[in-house]
């Protein structure tokens, strides 16, 4: 019966390994957006290697999967911390709240900026413009007093100025915060700019609607929602030569041997144009600390100051050097989480 | 008169093939050049999917190295000079950059290098070398104020020039090195400080963050597979065994078992991020086992796993004549010990190779541990097992995946070395299933 013998130990075994529960959590778990990734991946590493703490484990998944995870409870199998690369929506904090996440601390990291960036020796994307990006991605255009499905096709259809080229942009899908910024900052400013937004509301449309047709992209294969990351963006910019792309200004700095930028609005998009305000299209981002974990799971408190510290945020940290655009109100970020400041209290 | 009948020709020859017969060779050539030739698209495929992983993959096994002499300034590291070691810990790695630059420039005084335009030297040096310096520093705090010879890793865009990714002309655009940098790379190269080899490394360290493509590895990916495989094996072999031993031959044959049987064939073709899901709601959620652990990924896999083991088993079962069993019964052997001592130990080859072609399978799933929170940067490795099936890992394709999402492009060739060591075991899987079969197998 050896054999017989040999399994049924074998079992015992796994069912003796699976029962040893597991002891406390001794990591700090980070989930969310795969914007914040990379600069919190670089923290997690000088964390890990100049504290006594463990390097904490960091999941990706989008900035919505993160707060999710975020809103799941609290205890050692919910994760502590949630990236985002947008604020925690209302109702969020409402999930969160309703299963007993309800301290929650904001800390906002710094800014990224979006760029729009084309093949070095494709056509010559050098400057854009709201406006242009508007009357290039719109799904519709108000013309003599009614809305036409956007005829162009070309960029030299929007503006005479720009390259000869078929219009192809490859722009954030619609689960990254990415394409927000890109909605409100780009489209509806040249909405506003080209005064297409007015002529809408004179055609009888109220604000809100106006606003969402200004907002609303083309889908007839001009405007392309890439639903991956960012080197999904550059592997089709490489295939489309004629392509212009969304980038991070991150993901621009360490591809700047293969892709060119453009400016927008007249302002060249770089660390100092976007702390600055100068450059339009940028974004804050966040990550949100789980109260209840703090003093529970070792080394919490302690990697959120770390990566808030000057030496880690500040102008010429590695965060900077990878793109991250400091935040000039680092220190009272830095305050804000040593005091523990919950959201909650921010509201009171 | 009568005349003789004529004797009727031969229609034919059977020498020659008439048109029926040419037709029907005609069909079955034509149909083994169908068959030929789609052998020879898929060896095609086969061949080039192969060659540009190679191609991609296998420059990750080398790597660029500078050997340089570091200054271990006592201002920097101990401004108090106590020698108290919380002290020293107290500056963080970040904090060791001043060294490495004062190393690289003492490295370009000492050898007499001039370049015109060089700024920035210490680019070239990996960020992880002050990593590596503050732990030989926190190791040996006696040797503060001397200075001591290190082995960097270059950045990787040094590396990738050595292998020919960069050029001095994409540097000329590039924000992370310049021309003149590459060429203060070729300067040391010269002077026997900066070379390539074997890149152990890729192998045996943790991952890197993205600032540290150079520094990346699979060690904790790896171990984490291995958890994984080795929770697989230890479950889904003795269930899978025992059921299908009391399915085929104790069972009787009625409605349940009819559904069970059908039920298992469903299973086996159950999309893999299903078992993900309910792992998410069943282990994590339900029975409180933490996030990222192998344990929970080996769980899931073994889930996945059963159908394919239980139908590979009842298979080899079922191929074991009845004469086998009748002689056992007819000689007054129990039923079970009819199944123990003859059944199974002639189904044991087919059964083992079963279970390996499923935990070859399950080695390369992805989808069921992105739920689980695998898919994550985790640079400590796990403990041994059995405590170590509860800490964070990775494992093998789930560390492709992370890396082709990367913005460093020296991250490409990464994941392709990490497909490289993936197909490697599951090569080596594979290869001994059939080795098995061959030795073990009895045909009658």
């Amino acid at each position: 019966m050896s054999f017989a013998k040999a399994t049924a130990s074998v079992a015992i075994l796994a069912a003796a390994a699976t029962a040893a529960s597991a002891q406390g959590r001794e990591q700090v778990q980070v989930a969310g957006s795969s914007t914040v990734l990379p600069y919190a991946n670089i923290v997690a590493e000088y964390f890990g290697e100049s504290t006594e703490f463990p390097t904490p484990v960091i999941q990706s998944g989008g900035s919505s999967a993160g707060l999710k995870l975020f809103c799941e409870g609290v205890g050692e199998n919910t994760i502590d911390i949630a990236n985002a690369s947008r604020a925690i929506r209302p109702a969020e904090v409402e999930t969160c709240a309703a299963n007993g996440v309800s301290d929650i601390i904001e800390v906002r990291i710094g800014y990224d900026g979006i760029v729009f960036a084309s093949q070095t020796d494709g056509p010559a994307f050098n400057e854009f413009e709201p406006a242009q990006w508007y009357q290039a991605m719109a799904a519709e255009l108000p013309q003599d007093g009614e809305m036409v499905s956007n005829p162009n096709t070309n960029w030299t259809d929007v503006d005479s100025e720009l390259p000869d080229a078929e219009i192809l942009a490859f722009i954030p899908g619609t689960k990254h915060g990415t394409r927000e910024v890109f909605e409100e900052k780009v489209l509806l400013q040249g909405c506003e700019d080209t005064g297409a937004m007015q002529s809408m509301m004179d055609m009888g449309m109220d604000e809100d609607a106006a606003e969402e047709a200004c907002m609303a992209v083309r889908n007839d294969g001009a405007a392309v929602d890439i639903d991956g990351d960012y080197t999904e963006t550059l592997a089709r910019i490489e295939s489309n030569p004629q392509g212009v792309g969304v980038f991070g200004l991150s993901f621009y700095e360490n591809n700047t041997d293969v892709l060119k930028v453009a400016t927008m609005g007249g302002i060249e998009p770089s660390t100092e144009t976007i702390s600055t305000g100068e450059y339009p299209v940028s974004r804050p981002l966040y990550f949100y600390i789980k109260g209840a974990h703090i003093g529970v799971i070792p080394g919490l408190k302690e990697y959120a100051s770390f990566f808030v510290s000057d030496q880690i945020a500040g102008q010429g940290g590695p965060l900077a050097d990878y793109g991250l655009v400091p935040d000039p109100e680092l220190a009272a970020t830095q305050q804000k989480i040593s005091d523990e400041e919950t959201m909650s209290a921010d509201a009171s | 008169m009568t005349a003789i009948p004529d004797t009727p020709s031969r229609p034919s020859s059977i020498l020659e093939a008439d048109a029926r017969t040419r037709k029907r060779n005609a069909a079955e050539k034509r149909f083994r050049m169908y068959g030929l030739g789609a052998i020879f698209v898929g060896l095609t495929a086969l061949v080039l999917l192969l060659t540009s992983i190679l191609m991609q993959g296998l420059p990750a096994f080398q790597q660029s190295y500078v050997t340089l002499e570091v200054p271990l300034l006592e201002d920097t590291l101990d401004p108090s000079g106590e020698r108290n070691i919380d002290d020293i810990a107290g500056v963080i790695s970040f904090g060791y950059n001043g060294l490495i630059e004062q190393a690289v420039e003492d490295a370009i005084e000492t050898q007499g290098i001039e370049i015109e335009g060089l700024d920035d030297p210490a680019e070239i040096v990996s960020n992880q070398a002050a990593a590596q310096v503050r732990r030989f520093v926190l190791a040996n705090p006696e040797r503060i104020g001397t200075s001591e010879t290190f082995r960097f890793l270059t950045t990787s865009r040094v590396d990738q020039y050595y292998k020919g990714q960069v050029t001095m002309a994409s540097a000329e655009r590039d924000s992370q090195i310049s021309p003149q940098q590459l060429q203060l790379a070729e300067a040391l190269a010269e002077a026997g400080l900066l070379e390539q080899s074997f890149n152990w490394n890729f192998v045996t360290q943790p991952d890197a963050s993205d600032q540290r493509p150079e520094a990346a590895g699979l060690g904790v990916a790896i171990l984490g597979s291995a958890y994984m495989m080795l929770i697989v094996l230890c479950l889904a072999l003795p269930i899978g065994v025992a059921a299908s031993i009391y399915l085929e031959e104790f069972a009787p044959t009625n409605r349940i078992t009819d559904i069970i049987e059908v039920n298992i064939s469903n299973l086996a073709a159950v999309p893999s991020i299903v078992f993900g899901i309910l792992g998410l709601a069943i282990f994590i959620n339900f029975a409180g086992l933490p996030q990222s652990a192998p344990i929970v990924g080996g769980l899931v896999l073994t889930l996945m796993t059963l159908p394919t083991i239980i139908i590979s088993t009842r298979a080899s079962l079922k191929s074991v004549p009845p004469s086998i069993r009748d002689a056992a019964l007819g000689v007054g052997a129990s039923k079970m010990q009819a199944v123990f001592h003859h059944v199974l130990p002639l189904a044991g080859p087919g059964i083992l190779t079963g279970t390996i072609i499923g935990l070859a399978q399950a080695l390369g799933e992805t989808a069921p541990l992105l739920l689980i929170g695998m898919v994550a940067f985790v640079t400590e490795y796990p403990d041994a097992p059995p405590e170590g099936f509860f800490d964070p890992a990775t494992a093998l394709p789930v560390q492709v995946y992370n890396w082709t999402q990367r913005a460093d492009p020296a991250f490409a060739e990464r994941a392709s070395g990490a497909i490289i060591v993936l197909l490697v075991f599951l090569a080596i899987m594979n290869i001994t299933a059939i080795l098995l079969r061959r030795r073990f197998e009895r045909r009658w």
